[in-house]
């Protein structure tokens, strides 16, 4: 990166223009931070003041401020503004300390020890110890729980804290990747009473205090001016407000009602990337749709009509025209670019009917099967699956898109009907996104997918702290998923957020969307 | 009078009547679609031990009958109950909610219904001129269009384009009456270009069926100015169909807004509602279904009440 150094340096000095630094930029293959990199370089340092108004494009009346809750893109902005973690996603897709300073690693990655920050105030004004962490940790554990975050946290043997700055974890297994768990947005950091943590005050560590929230509507905090994190929570106030319908939340900021935007809407957004004052910017993370096949059912429990399908999608043209190229082609497993473990020299997989064809013929000739679709598994996709019908035609293979509602989708569709569609947000890490969705009889293993080999692979690479064989092993596990596994993964979907012209930000995280979903707490006004 | 009394009696127990019917109806309805709340909220993490622990937290484990007249002996007590998925208070998340959609609802109609009695008795009056024919023109293009469509083309040319009013009707409580009215204008606009039509033409129509009649041509012969015709001889024996018409759009400007709510991002019923089907949040829904179902029945007797007192005939059914 010291290229990248030095062209932020030129620019600086005014020695090349900003097309410039933007196209060689984007020849370093760094196309997608290009416009971060420079708004960051150019304005200089970030500024403090002003009021942040922010429309989106999730938030329901039934929304809670309880960690354990959050289910959709509203709340875990709130709950990044509002709460700390132990660690955080930095924009290399690396952990970094957060409310812990350290941790050290022992007995075969099974002890996890993490030292805490000390002087943390709540707003409160409780000071943080290892009770507060032990509660919100416990707030996610146990029977009555029904926090997302409880399969997570299974591994979990027992905590116990070794002084007020020292919490031990002791895991049933070794994981390399603990730290990570440690800080998925669920398991917010709140402040212990009795040995228990109160859910829905609202009261965290972080750089926003919470003054109104109006569940579904709005959301208002103003800065925390005893906030212990340096560079960090520049606005003076932030507003949240939840706009559902994108064409509202274009409206809302073209007319200068809010300052940025989460998800904007593909079809426009070149037309609102030329509309005056706005930038639209994107990040390629994590998220991913597929076609989860039930290899347990006829025709897919045979690796031959698997092959025959994934042979028989153009995912080229998918990006193009459902993604309006606001993504990049998959290759049938989950492990996204972002990923730290990503296999980037296995071979791509490509559209080729003849391979489809000699597959359909070892799988014994006439392959006619159903794809069930809906928007609510993401949008554009029942486009998607008819144009997966067109691809498949031209191999002999006969698809049937199945239409099915939008309501009660992933109740009464998703792991129930043999073929549909899906999305995935998406993991930090890969033993994370493989466990939850490929290990044998894990919960939200949609293919219904057995593979000894892979989970064998999956308990050695958890436990194994050599990066080399690490890698070595993801890359086998990407391979066995991709050439006998049960999905179809032919797009990761970029993050794509637009902003009026005076938001300024440093390099973004890709994890989530907005910058990690932290754009509260990292950005500011020029 | 005494009559009068008995008639609204009558309507009234009819209209308890209905409601209970409408909330059977709609506790069997939410009861048939698929899923429940704890999947809703549970979503991907439901298994099936959380979704039963869940259930017998909620108390939805009983069955359906026991539910529902539980719920019956709350609301008849004035107890709308507590919202499933967060625990508050119906009575809250529905007071705030209810106080704008009225808010919007209460504008768009002082707004609409002079304007449209107004319109309809210059068309009357200058009826098959120019002018009746433009006004036609116009209120039935703006009714025939979606009212998304409508809303957006509003926004277009006074927030886009212009920059005159807000884009977004965001109106948090602490506003001053005049700054929410004028955060409101846009929805209110696109509510009043939707239901003018249908009142206009209701008045029109009235007005020149009477003008047809005999007592109206005497007046006209003893050398009555038209608009004294108009307004002291037709209107009070045209009241009747108009305020049906009116009663029924009023209604709709309170039960049929969601999507102006959505386009506008003004926090009203209607996105409650929504919310909680697509939560299964029944009590909730009940709530909400009940208030609409008791608007609509309200205004409806309040019509059929106008009609009657205007009308003598109808005071003393044979």
């Amino acid at each position: 990166m010291a290229e990248l150094e030095r062209l932020k340096m030129k620019l600086e000095r005014g020695k090349i223009s900003r097309r410039e630094f933007l196209s060689r930029v984007s020849a370093m293959g760094l196309a997608a931070t290009a416009p971060a990199l420079y708004s960051a370089t150019a304005m200089g340092g970030p500024k403090k003041g002003g009021r942040l108004r922010s429309a989106v494009a999730h938030g329901s009346t039934t929304d809670m401020l309880d960690p354990a809750t959050y289910e959709n893109g509203f709340m875990s902005t709130v709950g990044y503004a509002l709460q700390n973690h132990l660690g955080e996603v930095d924009e290399t897709g690396a952990m970094v300390p957060e409310l812990a300073e350290s941790w050290e690693v022992s007995n075969g990655a099974k002890t996890w020890a993490f030292n805490l920050r000390q002087g943390v105030e709540f707003h409160n004004g409780k000071t943080l110890d290892s009770d507060d962490v032990i509660a919100s940790f416990q707030h996610h554990m146990g029977d009555d729980t029904k926090s997302p975050a409880k399969g997570l946290l299974e591994q979990v043997e027992s905590m116990r804290k070794d002084g007020p700055n020292q919490v031990i974890f002791e895991l049933t297994g070794g994981n390399a990747d603990f730290a990570y768990i440690a800080a998925d947005y669920h398991i917010a950091i709140k402040a212990a009473k009795d040995g228990k943590i109160e859910a829905n005050d609202g009261i965290g560590t972080s750089g926003y205090v919470l003054k109104d929230f109006d569940p579904g509507v709005r959301c208002f905090m103003t800065r925390n001016p005893n906030y212990w994190k340096e560079g960090r929570a520049h606005f003076d106030e932030v507003e949240m407000l939840s706009v559902i319908d994108p064409a509202a939340r274009t409206n809302a900021l073209t007319t200068g009602e809010v300052d940025v935007m989460d998800r904007v809407d593909l079809k426009t957004a070149h037309l609102l990337a030329r509309e005056a004052g706005v930038r639209v910017e994107e990040t390629t993370g994590t998220k991913h749709y597929t076609f989860p096949m039930r290899t347990d059912t006829p025709p897919f429990d045979d690796n031959n009509v698997r092959m025959a399908l994934k042979h028989a999608l153009n995912r080229e043209e998918i990006v193009e025209k459902v993604l309006f190229g606001h993504g990049v082609v998959g290759n049938d497993h989950p492990i996204a670019p972002s990923n730290p473990f990503h296999a980037a020299t296995l071979e791509q997989r490509t559209y080729d009917p003849d391979k489809a064809r000699f597959y359909a013929d070892k799988a014994g000739g006439n392959i006619k099967v159903q794809l069930s679709a809906a928007d609510a598994a993401f949008p554009g996709a029942v486009d998607a699956a008819v144009l997966y019908r067109e691809h498949a035609a031209a191999a002999g293979i006969d698809i049937e898109v199945v239409r099915e509602p939008n309501d009660g989708y992933w109740s009464n569709v998703w792991m129930k009907k043999p073929w549909c569609a899906c999305y995935w947000g998406g993991r930090p890490t890969e033993d994370w996104m493989f466990s939850v969705a490929y290990q044998a009889g894990g919960s939200w293993n949609d293919t219904f997918w057995t593979h000894e080999r892979f989970d064998q692979l999956l308990i050695d690479a958890r436990a194994e702290t050599d990066q080399a064989k690490r890698r070595a092993m993801y890359f086998e596990m990407q391979q066995i998923v991709r050439d006998e596994g049960g999905v179809v993964v032919p797009m990761f979907a970029n993050y794509v957020f637009a902003m009026a012209d005076k938001v300024q930000h440093g390099p973004l995280a890709g994890n989530w969307d907005m910058d990690g979903t932290k754009y509260i707490e990292k950005w500011w006004f020029a | 009078m005494f009559s009068l009394l008995r008639v609204v009696a009558q309507r009234f127990a009819l209209g308890l009547l209905t409601l209970f019917i409408v909330s059977l109806v709609i506790a069997s309805i939410v009861e048939l679609l698929p899923g429940d709340i704890t999947q809703a909220i549970l979503g991907q993490t439901a298994t099936p031990e959380t979704v039963e622990a869940f259930r017998r937290e909620l108390g939805i484990d009983r069955p359906v009958h026991e539910r529902y007249i539980e719920w019956l002996k709350g609301m008849v007590t004035g107890d709308m109950g507590k919202s499933l998925a967060n625990k508050r208070e119906i009575s809250d998340l529905v007071g705030t909610r209810l106080s704008n959609t009225l808010f919007l609802g209460g504008f768009a109609a002082a707004i609409a219904v002079p304007l449209s009695l107004f319109l309809g008795l210059l068309a009357a009056l200058y009826r098959n001129s120019i002018f009746d024919r433009g006004i036609n023109l116009f209120t039935l293009t703006s009714i025939s269009f979606p009212e998304f469509f409508v809303a957006y083309i509003l926004i277009l040319l006074f927030a886009v384009k212009t920059g005159w009013f807000p884009g977004i009707s965001n109106v948090s409580t602490d506003l001053a009456l005049g700054d929410k009215l004028f955060r409101t204008l846009l929805p209110a606009a696109t509510l009043t270009l939707v239901v003018v039509a249908h009142m206009m033409r209701m008045t029109r129509a009235a007005i020149i069926n009477l003008l047809s009649s005999d007592y109206i041509e005497m007046a006209h012969l003893k050398g009555i100015r038209p608009m004294r015709v108009i307004f002291y001889h037709a209107l009070p024996n045209a009241w009747g169909p108009i305020v049906n018409v009116i009663a029924l759009n009023l209604a709709y400007l309170v039960v049929g807004v969601v999507i102006v709510e959505v386009v506008f991002v003004y926090p009203g019923l209607g996105q409650l509602l929504v919310d909680s089907v697509s939560k299964r949040d029944v009590p909730v829904v009940q709530a909400c279904s009940m208030i609409f179902a008791g608007v609509y029945i309200l205004l409806n007797l309040l019509a059929d009440i106008v009609s009657i007192v205007t009308n003598p005939r109808l005071l003393h059914p044979r």
